[in-house]
């Protein structure tokens, strides 16, 4: 699943994050903030207009990332 | 090197403490506040130790990794790494790490130590840390790591005790260099895992307050109503409170101008004393309350960690108009000046984003505005209550905040549309805790502020108000002349060139002449037309207004000052901060423009409607 999908609330970890295109910025700086594999995270908020950006939470540091940006990260749901 | 100065640089990731460390340490004045990105150059300080020995402090903007992707992250790893221009590596680095956000801020500690210099880790916002339960095995980390470790509270006074007595003992020995290669950054946080596990006890990954707060101010529907709610109350407490000072001040110097008149002979240095520089003088400075009550405010804002929040509820409204959420907050302070607004934009990564945010940031009304605002709503506006709670006053000036903003809008999305590179640009923005602003830090920026508006006032506006009065005073008119004296003089003769240019827009000549100085510095046109309808101070200007303008003009003048190309100085930054003539070039074309075609329309509707 990607985190984009994820629903508000529901805990997961991080899989992987896919690179959009070759030597993706934006995927190496989300690497680099700490999504790697097995990192626990969460959809805190969205935004008020399409749901967009999202609050996510990820160890103990809160980034807002777009939706485009959040589909990047593979998350694999996680049982409460 | 000489043998008693070290050179120490403060580096970390963004919004750890750095510069409120550099404070304490230097007793300096830098600006800080609650966001990522406030400082976006390096700032050098210096302190003596205990033990006589000359500190040189440099404070560098923050990082998250060396895989520099902002101007503001590069000038951070080109000093560490020796290549910054004139600049020797740092014999000591101080690494500062955020207590309550460890498992982030680590990553980055191991990769600077990767560099292979002298490191000193300063676990920063200790305080927090202990409120929130978290306990950090300092020795352990420091055995883990092979760095010295430090507990510090930069926001305390004496929080930096143990820094100080580590960086003044000897230089701890620096780890080997290793290579910077993709395989190994991944390691980074696997170690950053080893060591959290190892060391810090964390009983909740956040903290409760921010949660709960959070839950409402980010709220779809509750969070946009509080962010509007907050705005409204700034801009009507700049009316409600600053005015009544405004108008104190205004009438002091009136009274001082009138009594020094009587000391003076009559003749020019009378005029000059009382027309001049009371008059001049009184009218600017006293919109020192109005300005400092607005700073209060967007600096307590600053301060508690809201500002990053409103990025947020606004990213995807300032993305459909060609803008990113991040430019809000370069955006917000420019209400206050363009100058500061600009070159924060340099916390903007994207290269795109930043010249559509720098290109539209002097359309958001800069506290230098207020003074001509105020005026001419005092003059033409009545002060009717509506609704019985809101003064139409205060209505008046909000509309003229919202004109700016809404032009903004159509800018920002006009260049969406004309502009070649349609790729994707991020947002990927921190959003820190919650933090009750220190009052303290709140009084030493407006302390700042206030002086950087009476150093431009005691310099470029005074000699400006004194060449003005030149101006239209000389040459003295001819003997038997009828009507009044300034109409014989230069500024007489510049203001009805000018005046032919600007009659489509319902401006006499001397608003056109009021319009000179304003481009060097805008809060001037007051002083300005104070001199050319010969009256002193803001309680005797606006009835002469009232009585030489009409009112379509006075709001098609209070439309241009919404969207006018903006001062020199404005100008001139945004040169600096491009490096192109070409942007400031379009900056100037385009709001001339848009505040002709804008103040058009205002005069010829309300002339009709009149």
């Amino acid at each position: 699943m990607r985190l984009s999908d994820l629903p508000k609330g529901s805990p997961a970890v991080v899989d992987r994050v896919d690179d959009a295109h070759a030597g993706d910025p934006i995927a190496q700086r989300l690497r680099d903030l700490g999504f790697v594999d097995g990192e626990p995270v969460r959809v805190v908020a969205c935004g008020p207009l399409g749901a967009d950006p999202l609050l996510i939470q990820i160890g103990s540091t809160r980034f807002a990332l777009r939706r485009g940006e959040a589909a990047r990260v593979h998350v694999k749901a996680e049982a409460a | 090197m000489s043998a008693d100065s070290l050179r120490i640089a403060l580096v970390g990731n963004p919004n750890c403490g750095k510069t409120a460390l550099f404070n304490l340490l230097t007793g300096g004045r830098q600006k800080v506040a609650n966001y990522a990105g406030v400082t976006i150059e390096r700032k050098e300080g210096r302190f003596v130790a205990p033990s006589g020995r000359v500190l040189q402090i440099l404070d560098l903007p923050g990082a998250y990794s060396f895989d520099a992707v902002s101007p503001d992250e590069r000038i951070t790893r080109d000093v560490l790494e020796g290549n910054y221009p004139g600049e020797a590596p740092p014999d000591l680095i101080v690494c500062v790490a955020d207590a309550t956000n460890l498992r982030l801020h680590l990553r980055f500690v191991l990769e600077v130590k990767r560099l292979g210099r002298p490191v000193v880790l300063a676990l920063n916002m200790m305080d927090a840390a202990r409120r929130r339960g978290i306990t950090v095995d300092v020795p352990e980390l420091s055995r883990r790591l092979g760095l010295p470790v430090v507990e510090t509270v930069a926001v305390r006074r004496g929080g930096a005790q143990a820094l100080i007595a580590q960086v003044d003992g000897d230089v701890p020995p620096a780890a080997a260099a290793q290579p910077d290669d993709p395989a190994s950054r991944a390691d980074l946080h696997a170690q950053v895992r080893a060591l959290l596990a190892a060391t810090v006890v964390m009983p909740r990954a956040t903290d409760r307050v921010d949660d709960a707060l959070d839950r409402w101010t980010l709220h779809p529907v509750f969070g946009l109503a509080i962010l509007a709610v907050v705005m409204f109350l700034v801009f009507q407490a700049v009316y409600s409170i600053g005015k009544p000072m405004t108008d104190a001040i205004g009438d002091g110097f009136g009274w001082l101008g009138s009594h020094l008149a009587a000391w003076l002979p009559a003749g020019p240095l009378q005029g000059l004393v009382t027309d001049g520089l009371c008059g001049g003088l009184g009218t600017v400075l006293g919109f020192l309350p109005e300005i400092l009550v607005l700073f209060l405010f967007i600096l307590t804002l600053e301060e508690s960690g809201y500002l990053p929040r409103a990025a947020f509820l606004l990213d995807r409204l300032m993305v459909s108009v060609g803008l990113t959420g991040r430019s809000f907050i370069p955006l917000l302070s420019s209400f206050a000046c363009a100058i500061p607004g600009i070159m924060g934009t340099r916390s903007i990564t994207d290269p795109r984003d930043r010249l559509a945010t720098i290109l539209v940031a002097p359309l958001m009304t800069c506290s230098a505005r207020l003074p001509v605002y105020a005026l001419l709503i005092g003059a033409f506006i009545p002060a009717h209550r509506v609704a019985g709670v809101f003064n139409l006053q205060g209505l008046v000036l909000f509309a003229l905040y919202a004109a700016g903003i809404a032009g903004a809008m159509l800018v920002g999305w006009v260049m969406k549309r004309l502009r070649r590179d349609q790729g994707e640009h991020a947002l990927l923005m921190e959003l820190p805790s919650y933090r009750l602003p220190k009052a303290r830090d709140v009084a030493i920026g407006l302390y700042e502020r206030g002086m950087i508006f009476l150093k431009r006032l005691t310099g470029v506006i005074l000699a400006l108000t004194v060449l003005m009065w030149a101006l239209s005073s000389f040459p003295a008119p001819p003997a038997g002349a009828s009507g009044p004296a300034i109409n014989y003089s230069i500024a007489g003769y510049l203001g009805h060139g000018f005046a032919h240019l600007f009659k489509p827009i319902g401006f006499n000549w001397q608003m056109s002449l009021a319009l000179i100085p304003a481009f060097a510095a805008r809060e001037t046109a007051v002083a300005a037309l104070a001199t050319v309808y010969a009256v002193g101070g803001e309680g005797a200007l606006g009835p002469a207004l009232s009585l030489h303008i009409p009112l379509a003009s006075a709001l098609s003048l209070l439309v241009w000052f919404a969207y006018a190309p903006q001062c020199m100085s404005t100008l001139a930054v945004i040169k600096r901060e491009t490096d192109s003539w070409r942007n400031v070039a379009i900056s100037f074309g385009y709001m001339f423009v848009l505040a002709y075609a804008a103040s058009f329309l205002t005069y010829q509707i309300a002339s009709a409607l009149a």
